[in-house]
């Protein structure tokens, strides 16, 4: 219970289905301040389902997604993001035609004075007439988010300082990940939501990576991370989540949920699980 | 009792011949997910070879059918191959935006070749009715149902027996795995679109026989109808868009029953609103899908624009400042206006279109709003025509927005079939609330532009004023532009999701821009209203829509300066080269085609 009470994000019972597929199956999943929880499984476990289902872009069948405290369950992206969270996509979507400083600026968006009125009518037409208007108090927070951007891409060492004004769709792969995760950085996310931020990356690029986020997690950031290359998850996380099918099928540490032969049987298949028990075993 | 009867027959058989246009519709969708504008145009083209053939070929009725489905399936290959083939690995708008222009060109052909005043096209079969029940049904409507009937069945057994409609069905269901399979995609969308153009150009044929009368402005009516009744149905679902159209058909006829004749289109699109809105993917279809992750937003041409400089932009607007002073003529100071006019047009589309990636349709409604708005304020409640023109901006901005908003949740080419259903609505009303708009005689006697008390009747003085409104409009949108609202716009355009999942509510940010954006548009039509001092239902068209679009993609999506170089280029350009009034629509539709085809990013650039 006492755990519940400190969990920052909690999911219970969540349960996504497509037809007859039940792509996310009954998951509970307890996140605590400051932690980094990593999921993994095989391709079409459903870890992307669960990151539309807690981010709002898709809704459960069953199931409650607690965010602080609150129930959050079926609320809408937009909202979710003014409360502070934050997530990257699988494939990368980026704004191509935005400027590396706009994209990221977006991240900002849920921040500005100027979009907070929750009003009716009145809001919006406030924050039109503020954007026509341009007092100060709107250049200076401008300038100012300008300025954060420019520390944020910092973190990437010289990999986007450098393309600051090109559109995103000129930008390497990898370097649009990048954009992905200053862009939720911009948003000073309460929770992070990484999903496969080192895909398509050669190795010296997922080291940079694997820096950034311990960084981010010693800063105090709580992480929910989606990853294939176990080495990665192996260092960061505090717990790891194995799906498979929709499931939850293991977890734990680490090295405990490594050795586990339901995940090793569910990364290798059925057939090879026998054998894969004797090599563990071995 | 009996006429109920005779409307439900009326309705079925009506049906049936939206039915042969929508099912192609549907499977051009199924295969490319494509909304064919064109396919109206075929079912025109369709109606005057038929017309050929009877009146001067003598043609009997089965050799009328199959030359109508010949010729009209050619018309179609040639559409797939040189239109829309190229335009493969094009943005996603380019080949929409093609159909479009395909569809102008192929009305005005037809319009060149049989001239724009409507013909006979005589029925080849015995005028007799036959008692049924209550009502009566002639040969002419059991050859509809008939034709309908067989077009069904073979259709049914092609997608189900040859190896083409295998071919086809697999294509439609997953056009990736189907082509890795070694499916012949190009071969595919051949058939595909030769099936939709003979079925649509034997619709017309029927259609011609039905009313005994052809005419070009049936293209448009008939794209509307084939796309609302495969929308009712789901769009690329085959047997949707029959149940569909049978649906309009009926909906039609009752609603015709009950109001009068002039409602009947006015059924068909809040038909389509409804079903849009509720159901987007139609009547009959599945469960929500999650929309697939595009790499980066592929909506509009990515390209760097071209950056004028400050100086050039003062002295060129300079320039157009003081043109009065010099002794230009009447008729340059005329053609500025318009262009003038049509800049506000198209500033507010390129804003909506551009920026925020919604391609409206139906943008002349905005003007037709203002314009109502304005003339009416200043006729009936003598407003001064300065504020008038104002409250005609802020009509079309707060009317135009509310009209669009459940349209807000659509992505795509539905934003296009939404806007234009829209649009029709607005003209529709129009032409149906006498008490106010006056009906169908229109407003007349609307008094000139003023300003503090005085008239502007001088040429030079229409020309300040309607410059000065233009730039004061363009100076707005680019300080908007520049604000973090032009980068929410067009982080919505690229890619929605991601623009939602950093705070962006799509609803909130595309009422601005369409409040932004009707006002600018709403001004123009007021100040046409004033210019043209009589205008009706009919002054503001889709033609008008579409010529805003292509000035638009000309100048570049998004970019301002684009729009009103864009609309001094069309409007300009036709009088330089002295070309005659009924050949100006053919060139912007070819001109439309080229840009999409070979500069999609236009002029300037798109931003």
């Amino acid at each position: 219970m006492a755990e519940q009470l400190h969990a920052m994000l909690s999911l219970r019972g969540l349960t996504r289905r497509f037809g007859g597929l039940t792509a996310v199956d009954a998951i509970d999943l307890d996140l605590a301040r400051g932690e980094l929880v990593s999921i993994i499984g095989p391709n079409g476990a459903g870890k992307t389902t669960l990151f539309n289902l807690v981010t709002g872009l898709d809704r459960p069948d069953a199931g409650h997604v607690g965010f602080e405290g609150g129930d959050i369950t079926g609320l809408s992206p937009e909202r979710l993001a003014a409360a502070g969270i934050a997530r990257t996509f699988q494939l990368g979507r980026v704004f191509g035609n935005l400027s590396v400083m706009d994209n990221v600026l977006v991240g900002a968006h849920t921040r500005l004075r100027a979009v907070k009125p929750a009003v009716p009518v009145i809001g919006p037409l406030l924050e039109l007439g503020l954007a026509l208007l341009r007092p100060a108090s709107v250049k200076v927070e401008e300038e100012r988010l300008r300025e954060e951007v420019k520390v944020i891409l910092a973190r990437f060492g010289e990999r986007l300082l450098p393309r600051i004004d090109q559109p995103a769709y000129s930008l390497s792969y990898a370097n649009r990940r990048r954009v992905e995760i200053a862009r939720a950085l911009a948003l000073m996310p309460r929770l992070l939501l990484l999903d496969e931020p080192t895909a398509g990356m050669n190795p010296t690029e997922t080291a940079e990576m694997q820096a950034l986020i311990a960084e981010l997690k010693a800063e105090g950031l709580t992480i929910l991370l989606i990853e294939h290359k176990l080495e990665m998850v192996m260092r960061l996380s505090d717990r790891v989540i194995v799906m498979d099918e929709g499931r939850k099928i293991a977890e734990g540490p680490g090295e405990e949920v490594r050795n586990d032969p339901k995940v090793i049987e569910a990364y290798l298949g059925h057939g090879l699980s026998g054998t894969a028990e004797q090599e563990s075993a071995a | 009792m009996s006429s109920w009867l005779d409307y439900t027959i009326n309705g079925l058989i009506v049906g049936n011949v939206y039915a042969l246009v929508a099912v192609g519709l549907a499977l051009i969708f199924g295969v490319s997910r494509l909304i064919n504008f064109a396919q109206g145009s075929i079912y025109l083209v369709g109606a005057y070879i038929g017309w050929v053939a009877v009146v001067q070929l003598h043609t009997p009725l089965p050799l009328t059918i199959i030359l109508v489905a010949v010729v009209a399936a050619l018309v179609g290959l040639i559409i797939e191959r040189f239109g829309l083939r190229p335009l493969q690995n094009s943005v996603r708008i380019a080949p929409l935006l093609a159909t479009i222009g395909i569809s102008f060109v192929l009305d005005q052909l037809v319009m060149l070749t049989f001239s724009p005043n409507p013909r006979a096209l005589p029925s080849q079969l015995p005028d007799v009715r036959f008692q049924v029940g209550g009502g009566t049904i002639g040969p002419l409507d059991l050859l509809i149902a008939g034709v309908g009937l067989t077009s069904a069945l073979l259709l049914f057994a092609f997608l189900r027996y040859s190896k083409l409609g295998w071919a086809v069905r697999a294509a439609s269901q997953d056009r990736d795995a189907a082509m890795q399979m070694g499916v012949d995609v190009n071969r595919v969308n051949q058939a595909v679109f030769g099936i939709a153009a003979a079925l649509g150009g034997v619709s017309g044929l029927l259609v011609g026989m039905y009313y005994n009368q052809i005419d070009t402005a049936m293209s448009l009516q008939a794209t509307l109808k084939g796309v609302v009744a495969e929308v009712v149905g789901g769009a690329g679902n085959v047997p949707g868009a029959v149940v569909g159209s049978l649906l309009l058909g009926l909906v039609e006829s009752y609603g015709v029953a009950v109001f009068g004749t002039s409602y009947r289109n006015l059924f068909a699109f809040l038909l389509l609103v409804v079903v849009l809105v509720l159901r987007p993917n139609g009547l009959f279809a599945s469960a929500r899908q999650a929309p697939p992750e595009p790499l980066t937003g592929t909506f509009i041409a990515p390209s760097r624009p071209l950056r004028i400089p400050r100086w050039a932009l003062l002295v060129t607007a300079a320039v157009f400042a003081i043109l009065p002073f010099f002794p230009v003529s009447f008729y340059v100071l005329q053609t500025l206006i318009n262009a003038w006019l049509l800049g506000m047009l198209a500033l507010s589309l390129t804003l909506v279109a551009g920026t925020v990636g919604q391609v409206s349709l139906g943008h002349a409604a905005l003007l037709a709003i203002g314009a109502y708005t304005s003339a009416l304020l200043s006729l009936t409640l003598s407003v001064p025509v300065g504020l008038a023109i104002i409250a005609g901006g802020l009509m079309s901005a707060a009317l135009g927005t509310l009209l669009i908003s459940p349209s807000f949740r659509l992505r795509g080419h539905y934003v296009s079939i939404a806007t234009l259903a829209i649009g029709e609505i607005v003209s529709l009303v129009i032409l149906n609330w006498e008490s106010v708009t006056r009906g169908p005689i229109g407003i007349s006697g609307i008094p000139p532009l003023s300003l503090f008390g005085y008239d502007l009747i001088s040429p030079a003085s229409i020309y300040w004023f309607s410059f000065v409104v233009m730039v004061v409009l363009a100076l707005l949108q680019g300080r908007l532009l520049g604000s973090h609202l032009g980068r929410s716009f067009r982080a919505i355009r690229d890619d929605d999701i991601a623009a939602r999942a950093y705070g962006l509510s799509l609803n909130r940010y595309k009422s601005l821009a369409f409040i932004f954006g009707g006002f600018a548009a709403g001004v123009s039509g007021g100040i046409a209203a004033h210019l043209y001092s009589y205008i009706n239902h009919e002054t503001f068209n889709t033609q008008q829509s579409i010529l805003a679009l292509t000035v638009v993609i000309l100048g570049g999506l998004g970019n301002v300066v684009g729009a009103i170089v864009g609309a001094v280029a069309l409007v300009g350009l036709p009088e330089v080269f002295r070309i005659a009034a009924e050949y100006r629509i053919l060139i912007y539709g070819i001109v439309l085609l080229l840009l999409v085809r070979f500069r999609p990013q236009g002029l300037l650039g798109t931003i």
